[in-house]
């Protein structure tokens, strides 16, 4: 379960070991546009130090390293993956072959440091209009991919627009992001909401990306957490009908029967998919399920 | 590893600690503290500043230091990248005897 996905600037010995009391699903560790040039070496030292170092409990470790186009990508790869998060956050996804050479990179890194070959996995964040049209093809170029992400600050710059309060310059690109991440089997992660104030627009905007379809947001603030893992949960009567199709299965399945119906209505394949969906929301949201 | 530059890396802000890093006329390792825990880790950030000079093969400097409650994990962090600034090389955190020109 990937609902938030929080920003930790990889710099801040405080916050990266406080980080993990507000209980987002993921933690994003960040060595990019959080920390200056200047002091890019101290936070990959910092953040390889605290990685070993700390229990984040149940969220999964995310890494946002420096592109490999940038003096510091080669170096931010060296030391984080013998770091062993769960995942690094690729920055400026443009094309495949920006991911082949991250995943050889780690490849290689993972052989002479005794990590088990494809352990650490990857997201590739999609942040310009090249990266949006390669995105089917980004979404399959690697195994170690688990999910893409839409970085709209950069998207927004390079489509020479900015953002708006309903969003509406970044709807093909968040479509496009979805439509690739579906198609390869990956998860599709929202960009940030950088307003921490504007909370009715980020309760909008929550509610937009969870209807397209995606699995979960970046979000900057720890308060932006529990309105993210409210608006993904669902509701009684969602769990209630999922649990009622789940049972439906069960009853069917014992009576050796190929149709399934529940109150008169066919309950089939897809329908069923959905309501085990609802139910892995609602488990992680301490609800009902399970 | 001989100190010949001044290296500095941390901040003042809480659970960080500024690391100033220069080479000694005297022999061995001579730490500067001040700490607003001095009293209950004091011996224990002066241990974690020695060890990690030690381990990257340093034996004679002056550290200057101003913690605000960090933690080891920290402290070593920002002796490493101080000694990286201080000698121009690019310190690989998980061999640190060995820097790279």
């Amino acid at each position: 379960m990937r609902r938030s996905m929080l920003y930790v600037p990889g710099n801040n010995p405080g916050m990266i070991r406080d980080v993990h009391i507000y209980r987002s699903d993921a933690i994003m560790f960040d060595l990019e546009d959080s920390v200056s040039l200047n002091e890019k070496d101290a936070a990959r030292m910092l953040l390889y130090n605290s990685l070993l170092t700390f229990d984040f409990g149940q969220a999964e470790i995310l890494v946002r390293v420096n592109g490999l186009n940038t003096a510091f990508g080669r170096d931010d790869f060296e030391a984080i993956v013998r770091a062993r998060p769960d995942a690094i956050r690729l920055p400026k996804t443009d094309t495949p072959e920006d991911v082949v050479e991250a995943d050889e990179l780690i490849s290689g890194i993972e052989r002479q440091s005794g990590i088990e070959t494809g352990s650490i996995k990857l997201v590739a964040a999609i942040e310009s209009a090249l990266g949006v049209i390669n995105a089917p093809r980004i979404a399959m170029a690697s195994g170690r991919l688990i999910g893409m992400a839409l970085g709209a600050e950069d998207f927004v710059t390079d489509l020479k627009t900015s953002r708006s309060a309903d969003g509406i310059e970044l709807l093909t690109a968040r479509s496009m992001v979805l439509f690739a991440a579906r198609a390869a089997g990956i998860d599709a992660f929202d960009t940030v909401f950088p307003d921490v104030n504007d909370e009715e627009g980020f309760i909008r905007e929550v509610k937009l990306i969870k209807q397209l379809g995606f699995d979960g947001k970046s979000i900057i603030n720890p308060r932006q957490i529990e309105i993210v893992h409210q608006i993904f949960t669902p509701t009684e009567a969602e769990i209630t009908y999922a649990m009622r199709v789940l049972e439906a299965i069960r009853e069917a399945e014992s009576k050796g029967s190929g149709v399934i119906s529940l109150n008169g209505k066919m309950i089939d394949k897809p329908i069923v998919e959905r309501a085990r969906r609802v139910l892995a929301f609602a488990e992680a949201a301490g609800g009902q399920a399970g | 590893m001989k100190i010949k530059d001044v290296g500095i890396a941390g901040t003042l802000e809480s659970s960080d600690i500024s690391i100033r890093i220069e080479n000694s006329e005297s022999e061995g390792i001579e730490i500067e503290l001040k700490s607003s825990v001095e009293n209950q880790f004091g011996n224990q950030i002066r241990k974690v500043i020695t060890q990690t000079l030690l381990d990257m093969g340093v034996q004679h400097a002056a550290v200057h230091a101003v913690d605000k409650g960090a933690l080891d994990c920290t402290i070593r962090a920002r002796v490493m990248t101080a000694v990286s600034r201080a000698t121009k090389r690019n310190c690989i955190p998980w061999e640190v005897d060995r820097c790279a020109e």
